[in-house]
């Protein structure tokens, strides 16, 4: 039992899992048995799908074990800690013998997400024991130059992570030609995009490399001060921050001369959004951070030249800073290695939605979206048949299954008129209406438009209207034309990329599902049976019981019948809200 | 645009004198730095609950931000609240993964279980209904927020359980006679 260790992840999607419980219920057990066993944290290492997980470290060698709510502890330390025999059937990983889940990580290639689910994210030693602070270090010691850096970053032809893809050396180079006494680095910890959660784990799972990053990113472009724009929506993610930061300025990287590098002047400070998806712009981010509505505003002047409080500004993505310490200490060329032509190095998806594995992968651009979804997801829940994925959140658009053998990279993906924007990937199956994910992405960014475009505010909310009448059931032939021109005048008439954007999800259903948007028009059925309005339930006289069941629990009371003898619906109450349907025991309850 | 954020219903009540002391703290804090509204009133509504008018104007009066900047930034932000709430908070997450993963479902069983709709209190003050877009924990969506525990992978059966089994627990620990009838 000697040197053996449990590590429990302790990211949000396990805890939410159970896995503080799970934490708790060892840390007892150990107590209790008086064993000689060490008791650790780390967060999430991307196995959503199978949290809470528990990792057993001992003599013989690593295992991860999945699905270890509280319950099933007694019988992890029983089986594994005491008699010393591993319980193969939550295994998920081992270095001894294969697992079903290995091809979660095969083809993953972990740059960003190194140290995810390997440390403990509140202990600074442990970041520095992964190779963390090195890069600063190497800075410091081989006395590197802005330029120096700039090259570096330059050369790696990483892009930014937060959806825009704009070159980042190009950026810090920028950002570097202004010269001002006072100078900030912004990291951009927003993620607005529903459905995606890369940036939450990173700064949960490794926070000090995204300190890392920043404070190399703030040498490069002689910042005085850092700021962290984080969505108020992730405590967990900023009690992580502050403790790092707390330990960075003990330790004397941030701070006077900081990393020991002679007049380098520099801190970082967080700051809590107030939930605006808007926010995310980088103009509103300004002055949100200023403490305004954050309302975008013309550009130029670009951040650059005039960002927070009209100083010169270098705004970044939480995933973009976190791959800086890499490619400083590895060198432009190990990153240039993996990628295509113009999307260089890996990118980190949010698998989620109707995939069998979802949760959080790394892998080099270039991989087709079919093997993220089939080999690294496992395919469709339930196997389902595969209908499309949703890329870029609100400003992107869904790319249907016969175009999944595109590669991620960003112009691949933005030919399909998606785009690749911070990683949200969404899964959908033959049971999602597309047209209802239209109006999904409408209603978001209808209520999220900072109303200072007539055309954003006003635009989306008609198209809006019009998706909700097809919806209804009461769509006019005219309809998509409509749709169409509505869609042009907002992209030509708005200011910023919200508002630019805000058609995409609206014109890529149009353009590989036509079909479906006809069929709601024209027969008024929705053939994924998504659409309330568009759906009778009926009861099928053949299978019912007469058991009630239905009757009981409809809300409205539209099901009568006799018991023993078979039910019938009023179509005139029915609300459809179809308790009926998922209660029947029996599958007597059609849906049409 | 969120415009019905600014309900108009019942006008709501001013808080007591003794969170002002609270808030006198929180203002001295801030005093004379710059880019503060956001966390000032963050702070206050942490206190409180929800932003009451008198506040705005002691604000005003403390910061020297005219009360219609204030009245902007607490109107724009999701996060504001302009009315009191329930004790806890029920989040239901309508993001994208768990849109399509029947949020709809979750959301209309708790509105039923509960009487009220989204936006609302239950009459005995103890749940305050929200749907929020995403809460980060998509993989196991449909998720909803409950205080500060998140539950994944609900219909809407259990997430009615789950509440109820929360109103039992609060209604065993209060000594209100209102609440433990
Ligand atoms: C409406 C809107 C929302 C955005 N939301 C985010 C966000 O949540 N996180 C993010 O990093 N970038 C977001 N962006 C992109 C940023 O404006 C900006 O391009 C990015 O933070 C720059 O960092 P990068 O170059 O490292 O990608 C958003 C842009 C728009 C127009
Ligand atoms: S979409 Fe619901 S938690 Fe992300």
């Amino acid at each position: 039992m000697q040197n053996t260790k449990i590590i429990v992840g302790l990211g949000s999607c396990g805890i939410a899992a159970g896995a503080g419980k799970t934490y708790q219920k060892i840390e007892t057990l150990i107590a209790e048995g008086n064993l000689d066993v060490k008791l650790g944290k780390t967060s999430c290492v991307g196995m959503c799908y199978r949290e809470p997980l528990v990792e057993i470290h001992d003599a013989s060698g690593v295992y991860l074990y999945g699905d270890i709510d509280e319950s099933r502890v007694p019988e992890i330390i029983e089986k594994h800690i005491l008699e010393q025999k591993p319980v193969k059937e939550y295994l998920v990983k081992t270095d001894l013998f294969p697992t079903p889940d290995d091809s979660f990580l095969k083809d993953q290639v972990k740059i960003t997400l190194r140290n995810c689910g390997m440390i403990d994210p509140e202990q600074i030693e442990e970041y520095e024991a992964h190779g963390g602070y090195q890069a600063v270090k190497k800075i410091a010691a081989e006395k590197l130059t802005s330029a120096d850096i700039i090259k570096t970053v330059l050369e790696s032809g990483i892009r930014g992570r937060g959806g825009g893809g704009f070159p980042t050396g190009l950026k810090w180079k920028f950002a570097a030609g202004y010269s001002s006494p006072e100078k900030y680095i912004i990291c951009n910890a927003d993620e607005g995009d529903p459905g995606a959660f890369m940036d939450r784990s990173v700064l949960e799972g490794d926070p000090h490399t995204v300190l890392e990053g920043m404070i190399i990113g703030g040498y490069a472009i002689g910042a005085s001060d850092g700021v962290i724009y984080c969505r108020a929506e992730y405590p967990l993610a900023i009690k992580r921050l502050n403790i790092a930061l707390n330990q960075a300025r003990e330790k004397g990287y941030l701070g006077t001369d900081a990393c020991g590098i002679k007049d380098f002047n520099f801190d970082i400070h967080i700051k809590e959004g107030a939930g605006a998806f808007v926010c995310g712009e980088e103009t509103a981010l300004i002055a949100s951070v200023e403490g305004r509505r954050g309302m975008p505003r013309k550009r130029p002047p670009f951040p650059a030249q005039s960002g927070l409080w009209n100083k010169p500004t270098n705004i970044n993505n939480v995933e973009t800073f976190a791959g800086i310490p890499w490619i400083i200490l590895n060198g432009a060329e190990a990153f240039a290695n993996f990628g295509t032509e113009k999307s260089k190095g890996t990118k980190v998806f949010a698998l989620a939605g109707k995939v069998k594995r979802s949760g959080l992968v790394e892998v080099p651009m270039g991989m087709t979206i079919r093997d993220v979804i089939f080999n690294l997801g496992g395919g469709i829940k339930d196997d389902k048949k595969f209908k499309a994925v949703q890329m870029g959140g609100p400003s992107g658009g869904c790319i249907p299954e016969y175009l999944a053998d595109t590669v991620v990279d960003y112009d691949s993906v933005t030919a399909t008129g998606a785009i690749m924007g911070s990683g949200g990937m969404v899964v959908m199956d033959e049971t999602t209406c597309m047209v209802d994910v239209a109006k999904f992405f409408l209603d978001f960014t209808c209520k999220e438009s900072c109303g200072k475009c007539t055309f954003c505010r006003i635009g989306t909310k008609r198209m809006l209207e019009i998706l909700e009448r097809i919806t209804n059931g009461e769509g006019k032939p005219s309809d998509l034309d409509e749709l169409i021109d509505l869609a042009q005048q907002i992209k030509d008439n708005t200011l910023c990329g919200l508002g630019q954007t805000a058609p995409n999800p609206v014109l890529t259903t149009l353009r590989y599902f036509r079909d479906e948007y006809e069929a709601h028009i024209n027969q008024h059925k929705c053939p994924a049976k998504v659409c309330k309005n568009l759906l009778t339930y009926t009861v099928n006289e053949s299978k019912c019981t007469g058991c009630t069941v239905c009757a009981r629990n409809c809300p409205v009371n539209a099901i009568d019948g006799e018991r023993k003898k078979a039910h019938t619906i009023r179509q005139d109450a029915c609300i459809k809200c179809g308790l009926c349907f998922t209660k029947c025991k029996f599958d007597a309850i059609e849906m049409s | 645009m969120r415009i019905n954020r600014i309900n108009k219903k019942t006008p709501p009540t001013d808080p007591t004198v003794s969170n002002f002391s609270e808030i006198d703290k929180l203002l001295a804090e801030y005093k004379g730095r710059k880019g503060t509204v956001i966390p000032i009133l963050q702070g206050v509504q942490e206190i409180l609950g929800y932003l009451p008018p008198r506040v705005f104007q002691k604000i005003a009066d403390n910061t020297g931000i005219p009360v219609s900047d204030l009245y902007g930034v607490a109107t724009f932000y999701a996060q504001f609240r302009l009315h009191p709430v329930g004790k806890l908070m029920i989040k239901v997450c309508h993001g994208t993964a768990c849109h399509v993963q029947n949020a709809s479902a979750v959301s209309s069983a708790i509105e039923e279980a509960l009487g009220v709709k989204d936006g609302e209190t239950t009459s005995d003050g103890l749940f305050t209904l929200e749907s929020v877009a995403c809460l980060g924990c998509c993989s196991l969506a449909p998720v909803m927020m409950i205080g500060n525990d998140t539950y994944g992978k609900l219909t809407g059966a259990e997430a009615v359980k789950i509440i109820k089994e929360i109103r039992q627990k609060e209604m065993s620990t209060t000594s209100d006679p209102v609440n433990n009838k």
